[in-house]
């Protein structure tokens, strides 16, 4: 790892007002508390040395206006962004650009976070937005027009422009579906038919089997709450959710404890086998030395999630970021997303790896609705949902 | 007695002479620091993002406070609010108390040890916590008949787990450090233990309990993670509000009247708490000595065994679980931890190595400012005035407690943006937000035991020609050094475990270890749960043998708070 040492905040503490006036001739008019104030300040400036602070790797704030070549071009995106370190490298050296990541939280706040920083952004390049939020971003002027010419397969994933075709702002990078996922030895065992479409959990054989990450809380659940919208109408939706709860749903505020917790092959005391989770989990509940998975995605109740990357609009480095946005769409990256995102690519032909070639089946026709739909609804949606849920 | 004279002599002078100008200046610049620190990482972004929101085009907007305070939701969600932090403090004091006097008191084997454990859950990762409080009380946990999963009991037991903590730290050193000769006293000449508690040990602690009940309320009003986790979505409270309303509908208005109902409840409960931090004695710097359980103290350890099962039990299901691999007990996930996780290419020590850089820089950062206004508040005061501002002083430096993460973190976004103030992207940021964090316990750790030092000392020391640096070197620092020490473990265990504004404001490429288990989590996959389980276990006994050390370096005088 690099580590230029830039002891910025070391200066900063040094020009702070500590200035201790060298008053020899009277020191006892030299109060007791400045005194002890600048010995404070003084003490402290080894200690920044030794900080994390003191070998801060890259200086985020490089000198990007100015000179032939920026030097950085610095990402904006969610916790859950990874890249194998050795593509990072390669993306570096090829470029002669650094790349400053930004990661934090997910992809609501994110979006949130853009439009708010919105004519004074954060960096150069977002990645991260997905389709739930991409009107909101789009509507705030978050991102620059960028012309790119799109690998095979990706257009497909793109956002719908006023125009007819497709926006030329945000870039689809990744995709993945939210499904109901069962566990299929669960219900072997008793006897009961398996459970395939949403009808199915509002009736008699399912009660107070399934589980699910609340709407308001949970991006799998808004996806969830979304594709009941797709399926049964901006009248009807409201109705099937009553029903669900009148079914015995349980509700749980985030992904990860519906899955682990509740869920019968979360590895737990689960006692649910119906669980709100992605296509994708499959390939990671076969056994060891198994060839079967021992969950399954139901098709019927995906809601598709697109995940896009655009140039932010008054971006210091928007070459770089076309560079980056380039580089995510390029054949490694796009193979390297299952393992290190946990979703699929979107350019065609890439191949996946073995268990989630094996295992993880993605729907061929899942539900979704036009982003600005969303992006008028989704707080009276949520509102209802509310009422609904903890009626 | 001659009422002529008394009050003229005391009276402060009117005109500012010389003196007290420079003894104002004085304050002020010691002042200025932390204060700086405050209003530039505190009050500015706050006050930026609350305006954002009433004045959503430029001109201030009443109908907006009027529309969301009159909604039933608001109403509702601020009676949660209230009702789950007034439990959680209680249930903590309950059990704490007790607890307290047990470890701090009495004389009995493995106590060292104890107390480094009670200070686990102050760093767990509440997203782990609720997990294995939820496997605990679910349908097929061990407790799962007890119909707990989803209910307002769950959610105040799991805010006990986080907070008897505090109770015990605060409290008990406060405890060791009183006289036991008046208690003794008392009971010799006939005094129930009910009686002694009453007329001789509660004056004493009165002070403490007050000052640590009134951080727990707040850690208790801004729970976040565990409220949702366990309150199966129920019971929304105003911090949950906020986090909904801010990342995700990006309703600025509705969020800033709900932040500005959050500052008016903390300020109030501030002035609440002040009333009953009057009076009480100081705690001496010297310990009291250990003595053996008596009959009478069965009811106090029952307690702590009660507390201490609550503590112990989602803990123990958390190591049970990072130890469980596929159906065997196995070793598997902690080797696991050794190597790069494919989805961040940092291994579990890596962040480990970030997580306690971190810390050393919100410690060091906490530890300047905390030292600034101990200081501060313990000056020796010459006007009403002057005690009414030492007083604000202390109080301000909790608010950073009371006010939702998400506020503070989008606040960030907007005001630091731009020059000269153009810090949001300082990898700076994220040790200042948690020294913020930690910076009202390392107040209350110093500021008893400054106050104790007799003034007079002081004066001697400069009478007899030493510098004022030489003074406090000679007079103040011996008393402060292992209370220092103290905080500083305090403010370490804040810094490794803190999570909210860790994960919400901009950082490199470089996570913490709370950071790390949050990205485990949420990933499927066993191998993901078990490394997220072994890696709080990891995060737990870290800062355990920190605490521990801290106590084996016989800091037995936490501080009195």
């Amino acid at each position: 790892m690099p580590l230029p040492a830039r002891l910025h905040p070391t200066h900063a503490t040094r020009t702070s007002p500590s200035r201790t006036s060298p008053s020899r001739t009277s020191p006892t008019r030299t109060s007791p508390t400045r005194r002890l104030l600048a010995g404070l300040l003084l003490a402290c400036l080894p200690l920044t040395a030794c900080s994390l602070v003191g070998t801060s790797s890259d200086d985020p704030s490089s000198d990007t206006s100015s000179g032939p070549r920026p030097t950085t071009v610095k990402l904006v995106t969610h916790e859950s962004f990874a890249l194998p370190d050795e593509l990072i490298a390669a993306f570096e050296s090829r470029t002669g650009m650094m790349l400053d990541v930004q990661a934090a939280a997910d992809a609501g706040t994110l979006t949130n976070k853009l439009v708010l920083t919105q004519g004074s952004p954060a960096g150069d390049v977002a990645f991260g937005v997905d389709n739930t939020f991409a009107s909101r971003a789009l509507d705030a002027g978050v991102f620059a027009p960028f012309k790119a010419d799109l690998p095979d397969g990706v257009a497909q994933f793109a956002l719908p422009s006023t125009d007819g075709g497709t926006d030329n702002r945000l870039v689809p990078i990744d995709n993945g579906n939210v499904c109901v996922n069962i566990d299929t030895g669960w219900f072997a065992s008793r006897g009961i038919p398996e459970p395939a479409t949403f009808d199915d959990l509002v009736k008699k054989p399912y009660k107070n089997l399934t589980v699910i990450p609340g709407a308001a809380t949970s991006s799998p659940g808004m996806a969830f709450l979304l594709a009941t919208i797709a399926k049964y109408g901006e009248d009807g939706w409201p109705d099937y959710w009553r029903k669900l709860m009148d079914n015995g749903v349980k509700l749980t505020s985030g992904w990860s404890d519906a899955y682990f917790v509740d869920f019968t092959q979360g590895g737990g005391t689960g006692k649910r086998p119906i669980v709100l989770s992605y296509d994708s989990s499959p390939a990671f509940t076969v056994p060891k030395g198994g060839d079967a998975s021992t969950t399954a995605a139901l098709l019927d109740t995906c809601f598709q999630q697109v995940e896009y990357a655009g140039v932010l609009a008054g971006a210091a480095n928007p070459e770089g970021a076309e560079e980056f946005i380039d580089f995510m769409l390029s054949e490694e990256v796009q193979a390297a997303l299952p393992d290190s995102m946990y979703v699929f690519p979107v350019r065609s032909g890439v191949p996946l790896p073995s268990d989630w070639a094996k295992y993880a089946v993605q729907p061929t026709a899942p539900a979704t609705i036009d982003p600005q739909t969303i992006a008028e609804n989704r707080d009276a949606w949520l509102r209802e949902w509310t009422d609904i849920t903890t009626r | 007695m001659d009422r002529h004279h008394y009050p003229l002599t005391r009276r402060t002078p009117s005109v500012m002479t010389p003196r007290s100008v420079s003894r104002w200046a004085a304050a002020a610049s010691l002042a200025a620091v932390p204060l700086g620190v405050l209003a530039i990482f505190f009050v500015l972004p706050v006050a930026g993002m609350i305006a954002r929101g009433l004045w959503p085009e430029g001109t201030f907007d009443p109908t907006v406070l009027l529309e969301a305070y009159t909604r039933p939701r608001t109403v509702r969600v601020l009676g949660y609010t209230l009702g789950f932090a007034l439990a959680g403090t209680l249930v903590s004091l309950l059990l704490g108390l007790p607890a307290a006097y047990v470890t701090h008191r009495l004389r009995l084997p493995g106590m060292q040890a104890l107390r480094a454990a009670l200070l686990i859950p102050f760093v767990l990762p509440t997203i782990v916590v609720g997990v294995a409080f939820r496997q605990l009380i679910s349908e097929g946990g061990p407790l799962g008949g007890l119909g707990l999963d989803g209910s307002p009991v769950a959610i105040v037991a799991a805010l006990a787990f986080f907070n008897i903590a505090v109770v015990v730290r605060a409290v008990g050193a406060t405890w060791e450090s009183l006289d036991p000769r008046p208690a003794e006293a008392a009971a010799v000449m006939g005094a129930r233990p009910v009686q002694v508690f009453v007329t001789v040990t509660w004056p004493g602690l009165r002070r403490s309990v007050a000052a640590a009940a009134s951080v727990v309320f707040l850690f208790c009003a801004t729970a976040f993670a565990v409220v949702l986790t366990l309150g199966g979505l129920k019971y929304a409270t105003v911090e949950t509000e906020i986090y909904l309303l801010t990342t995700n509908l990006l309703d600025l208005p509705g969020a800033a009247a709900l932040s500005l109902l959050q500052l008016v409840v903390v300020i109030g409960l501030l002035a609440a708490s002040r009333r009953l931090e009057t009076g009480g004695r100081v705690g001496r710097v010297e310990l009291a000595p250990l003595r053996t359980a008596r009959a009478a103290d069965v009811g106090a350890l029952l307690v702590t065994a009660l507390a201490l099962l609550l503590i112990a039990a989602p803990v123990c299901t958390l190591v049970a679980g990072s130890l469980r691999v596929d159906g065997s007990w196995g070793l598997a996930h902690y080797r696991h931890l050794l190597q790069p996780l494919a989805q961040t290419q940092v291994s579990v020590g890596e962040a480990l190595v970030n997580s306690l850089r971190i810390a050393t820089d919100a410690t060091w950062m906490s530890l300047l400012l905390g030292l600034s206004v101990a200081i501060l508040v313990t000056r020796r005061t010459y006007s009403p005035r002057q005690r009414v501002a030492q007083r604000w002083l202390d109080g301000i430096f909790l608010l950073p407690l009371g006010v939702s993460a998400v506020t503070l973190g989008f606040g960030f976004l907007i005001t630091l943006a731009r020059p000269p103030l153009a810090l949001r992207d300082s990898p700076l940021l994220i040790p200042i937000a948690q020294a913020l964090v930690a910076l009202p316990l390392v107040v209350r750790t110093l500021t008893p035991v400054l106050a104790a030092v007799d003034d007079r000392q002081r004066q001697a020391a400069a009478t007899l020609g030493a510098r004022p640096w030489r003074a406090f070197l000679v007079v103040d620092w011996p008393a402060v050094r292992r209370p220092l020490l103290a905080a500083a473990g305090f403010a370490f265990a804040v810094s490794l475990g803190e999570f909210g504004a860790t994960s919400f404001l901009a950082r490199d490429d470089r996570p913490t270890l709370p950071v790390l288990i949050y990205t485990l989590i949420s990933h499927p996959g066993q191998q993901n749960f078990g490394a997220a389980l072994a890696a709080s276990c990891v995060l737990g006994l870290l800062t355990a043998t920190v605490m521990g050390l801290v106590d084996r370096l016989r800091v037995r005088s936490v501080g009195a708070w």
